[in-house]
């Protein structure tokens, strides 16, 4: 029997290796594009200092690049570890995307890398340059894939249940490809990452430019991680936004959510910029709200509804009792295989299947539920308003202070003054967590937005798990949180100390440590 | 033409196939970093050591993750089954990979000794105990697991990370330990020279007869003392994937049945004893290429045997034979099993490509003057 600590256990565990390997992701889907962009300046213009610049953030890219891998092979074996039902009910459609991306993208990731590396003196500068747009095109790749897989957990699209496998089955390739979900996920996360690169390089030769260390080289940096930083802070905000929430129920169920929607507006919706929502009395305290904006922003019209709570909720209810139909009958079918009623009424009422499951958490039987425990099934249907509410508006906050630094970055590079602006280089340096803090949140809103499901309106996460023991999971929990603590506390302390160095560190004498001197690692 | 019954078969192929690759390819790793502080004396002898991989290790070990994508996809029950069963095992093996990435890419740049010697003994565990787990889970797979699926398809596992101890299992870790220190030494000594190489030699030639002992050994075990599992019901190969339909006998000397059908299947095992006697005598006369690709026959040789021996079985299982994963009920659905396999003809032959492409770009022996002169840019 598994039981409630086993999924919280089992949860708190992914998000936490997640949420460690998500440290890792955005900067080096950004930074192996900065390092193309620069090669090709070097390719193409011929100067040294566009070769050492991406040697340079090559080699913080190489510090950073290693954690991603160590912590990127834990999730793709966790799912069979600690989802293992999950893994049985859902392999047939999640397991392809991932399986592709091994072999189109992490092959060609993984082998480029070390030739990026070491290949400098055997190579022509063209394979060299290819090498690193195969190096980018690879890890973006990657991002293609799991953001197909991801979207899938979203808005599962194309897939059909078998009462005899006990699991769903791909009906269509094409329909999880061209997933509405994962088109927006995919633009937003690829251009997140390009902006937490952006801002890496941007705060450090700010800390560069404002200690007056190699200026010529912190000033080329500075430049082209303001213009890439803008392009991409502008597609986040623009491209990446709530959009993509209004496809699918557990979407839409998100977005009611995050904006507090508790009652569903008259058309267009207004937009309710801060205040503080409340479970008790489903109402939101001291709300700020700005007409129509809401509306305008996530349907792109002035006539289009979106959901409150309310509707959904009565919505939720209906597909339970639904779903209570097919699991019976269900039940049926797995005896007898030839009773055409029973199947004529499961195929009707099979797509709330997975709302039936919703009630295990409260009766193995399903068909027995309580009025009570109905209500119980619903209530959990519906995300918590006030933690989606909160890091949803944390994530945008960092979005526009990004937007802010990087715009007037941008303006003042063009007055080729940047340099003298120190407030603005300051800004830049401090403002380096920011894309993380964004990066993080957005992962929270987007997952934790998406409970109680695995798999929206088909799995709940209560039954995804494997069957493990309490203590197996804080066994493991306390493995990876001990893991990677001390390593990511070696990755920091090597950065710390390479970005320190600078340009220093290639050795090849032209650069500031080295002029005066000094004699380092 | 791509009939259920074929794809099946097919992607059984296909999974052979990825453990070979990643044994050939990871299996030197493995035994380089196994090597690693007994070859080199000195730091740049080590360093020499840990370049000779250090450029392509990466994408070696991508095998493994790519194979653990193919096994989700195109056998889910199976992953589900094994990696959630033999948990703390699979642990071990991801908390002793974790110290790959960051050895070879953080090692060299602090001067420090201590930090160097700590990162060569993290690289030997990384090293030494994902062989040491994946040889032991393959002998497990030969015993059976001791799990069962309810009516749900819900897995339940009895049993802990020392039950995987029992004896063929560890005979089965000496093979494959061995079989990893020779492939490795094989591949050190082409992309070395002088002591490193002289060294290298001599591990060749101790761990190639050491192999072929244990290897034989692990067969007459499996002749006489391992049960081997049979199915029994009549099998429909073309129906939906359900394990529970069968009927399952297992009893002593069944994992030969198949050298009995298919003799031809005899060669894995001949192949794989010929290429280990041989590979010390192309290595001594420097025929380095010759003797890695018999290394990798070795290699490749071993799996096929011990695959061949299970055909159709999967992972079978002690506690509940009927749940036993066959091919022919524990795949992908049939349009899964034709989506994968277009984008695996389509992308495997690219990987080769490019792969081949940078071994020829890294190719050639590394040397002690090498790395002193690029002290900054190479591990």
């Amino acid at each position: 029997m598994i039981t409630n600590e086993v999924v919280d256990l089992s949860r708190m565990q992914f998000a936490i290796t997640a949420m460690y390997h998500f440290l890792f992701v955005p900067l080096t889907l950004g930074l192996s594009f900065i390092l193309a962009i620069m090669e090709s300046l070097y390719v193409m213009t011929n100067k040294q200092i566009y070769k050492d610049m991406t040697r340079f953030w090559g080699k913080l890219f190489g510090i950073n690049f290693a954690m991603g891998v160590t912590t990127g092979l834990t999730m793709e074996f966790q799912f069979g570890t600690n989802w293992s039902y999950y893994s049985h009910y859902v392999g047939d459609i999640f397991g392809v995307p991932l399986a592709i991306e091994g072999m189109m993208a992490f092959f060609l990731e993984s082998t480029f890398v070390g030739l990026f590396f070491f290949g400098w003196d055997r190579m022509t500068k063209l394979q060299h340059l290819s090498t690193t747009w195969l190096l980018a095109l690879g890890t973006n790749l990657s991002a293609l894939w799991i953001l197909i897989a991801n979207a899938w957990m979203q808005n599962p699209v194309g897939a059909e249940f078998n009462y005899d496998t006990m699991r769903m089955e791909l009906t269509s390739f094409s329909e999880i490809f061209f997933n509405p979900v994962a088109q927006v996920k995919f633009v937003h996360t690829v251009a997140a990452g390009y902006v937490t690169g952006s801002m890496f390089v941007l705060g450090i030769s700010a800390f560069y430019l404002l200690k007056n260390q190699d200026v010529a080289f912190a000033r080329r940096s500075f430049r082209i991680a303001s213009g890439f930083g803008l392009a991409s802070v502008l597609s986040v905000i623009l491209l990446g936004d709530e959009s993509g929430y209004t496809v699918g129920e557990v979407q839409r169920a998100k977005l009611a959510a995050i904006e507090a929607e508790w009652e569903t507006q008259e058309a267009p919706a207004s937009f309710t910029l801060i205040g503080f929502p409340n479970e008790e009395t489903r109402t939101t305290d001291y709300a700020i709200k700005i007409p129509y904006a809401l509306g305008l922003i996530a349907t792109r019209s002035i006539d289009e509804k979106i959901d409150g709570l309310d509707i959904i909720r009565e919505r939720k209810r209906h597909r339970i009792e639904n779903g209570m139909i097919a699991y019976e009958n269900l039940q049926i079918l797995r005896e007898d295989k030839t009773n055409d009623v029973a199947k004529a009424i499961f195929e009707k009422y099979k797509v709330d299947l997975g709302h039936g499951l919703l009630l295990k958490k409260y009766t193995e039987n399903v068909v027995d539920a309580t009025p009570a425990q109905i209500e119980s099934a619903i209530k959990d249907s519906i995300p918590k308003v006030a933690p989606m509410f909160w890091t949803f508006r944390g994530m945008v906050f960092c979005g526009v202070m990004m937007l802010f630094i990087f715009a007037a970055s941008f303006y003042f590079n063009m007055k080729r003054d940047a340099q003298n602006q120190r407030w603005l280089l300051k800004m830049a340096f401090w403002g380096i967590p920011l894309p993380w803090i964004a990066c993080e949140l957005g992962w929270v809103v987007a997952e934790y937005g998406r409970q109680p499901w695995t798999i929206a309106n088909i799995l709940p996460t209560h039954l995804s798990t494997s069957s493990l023991s309490s203590g197996q999971l804080y066994g493991s929990i306390a493995g990876f949180v001990i893991m990677y603590t001390i390593l990511l506390i070696i990755e920091l302390f090597l950065m710390v100390k390479y970005i320190r160095l600078g340009a220093s560190s290639l050795h090849t004498g032209n650069y500031h440590f080295e002029k005066h001197g000094e004699n380092h690692v | 033409m791509f009939d259920y019954e074929s794809l099946r078969i097919i992607w059984w192929g296909i999974l052979i196939f990825l453990i070979c690759g990643f044994a050939v390819m990871d299996g030197f790793d493995f035994g380089i970093a196994m090597l690693l502080p007994f070859l080199g004396k000195t730091d740049d002898e080590r360093r020499v050591i840990l370049n000779t991989v250090g450029p392509t290790w990466e994408g070696n070990q991508t095998w493994l993750v790519t194979l653990g994508g193919i096994t989700f996809g195109a056998w889910s029950i199976v992953y589900a089954v094994l990696f959630s069963g033999v948990y703390a095992g699979l642990l071990l093996l991801l908390f002793a990979l974790f110290l790959r990435p960051v050895g070879f890419d953080y090692r060299s740049k602090l001067a420090n000794r201590a930090w160097r010697s700590f990162w060569d003994w993290g690289l030997f565990v990384g090293g030494t105990v994902p062989a040491v787990v994946l040889s032991l889970a393959a002998g497990n797979l030969m015993v059976g697991l001791p799990f069962q699926l309810d009516a749900d398809m819900r897995s339940t596992y009895s049993g802990g990370l020392f039950d995987l101890f029992q004896l063929f299992p560890i005979l089965c870790v000496l093979v494959g330990v061995t079989l990893c220190v020779m492939h490795g030494a094989v591949y050190l000594h082409w992309k070395t020279e002088s002591f490193i190489a002289e060294r290298a030699q001599n591990v060749i030639r101790w761990s190639s007869v050491l192999f072929v002992v244990l290897f034989l050994l692990a067969g007459i075990w499996v002749a006489f003392g391992l049960d081997g599992y049979k199915i029994t019901s009549a099998i429909d190969t073309t129906i939906t994937a359900n394990p529970l339909h069968k009927t399952v006998a297992k009893s002593t000397g069944l994992w030969l049945a198949n050298y009995g059908t298919y003799p031809s299947l005899l060669l894995a095992p001949i192949v794989t004893v010929i290429s280990a006697l041989s590979a010390p005598f192309f290595t001594a006369k420097h025929h380095s290429a010759t003797a890695f690709v018999l290394s990798s026959l070795a290699m490749m040789g071993a799996i096929v045997t011990a695959g061949g021996s299970m055909f159709p079985f999967i992972l079978p299982s002690t506690l509940s034979v009927t749940s036993s994963l066959t091919i022919w009920d524990a795949s992908a659905s049939h349009y899964t099993l034709k989506m994968l396999l277009a984008a695996t003809v389509v992308f495997m032959p690219i990987v080769i490509l490019y792969t081949s492409w940078v071994y020829r770009i890294m190719r050639g022996k590394v040397t002690v003057e090498q790395v002193q002169v690029n002290e900054h840019t190479m591990y």
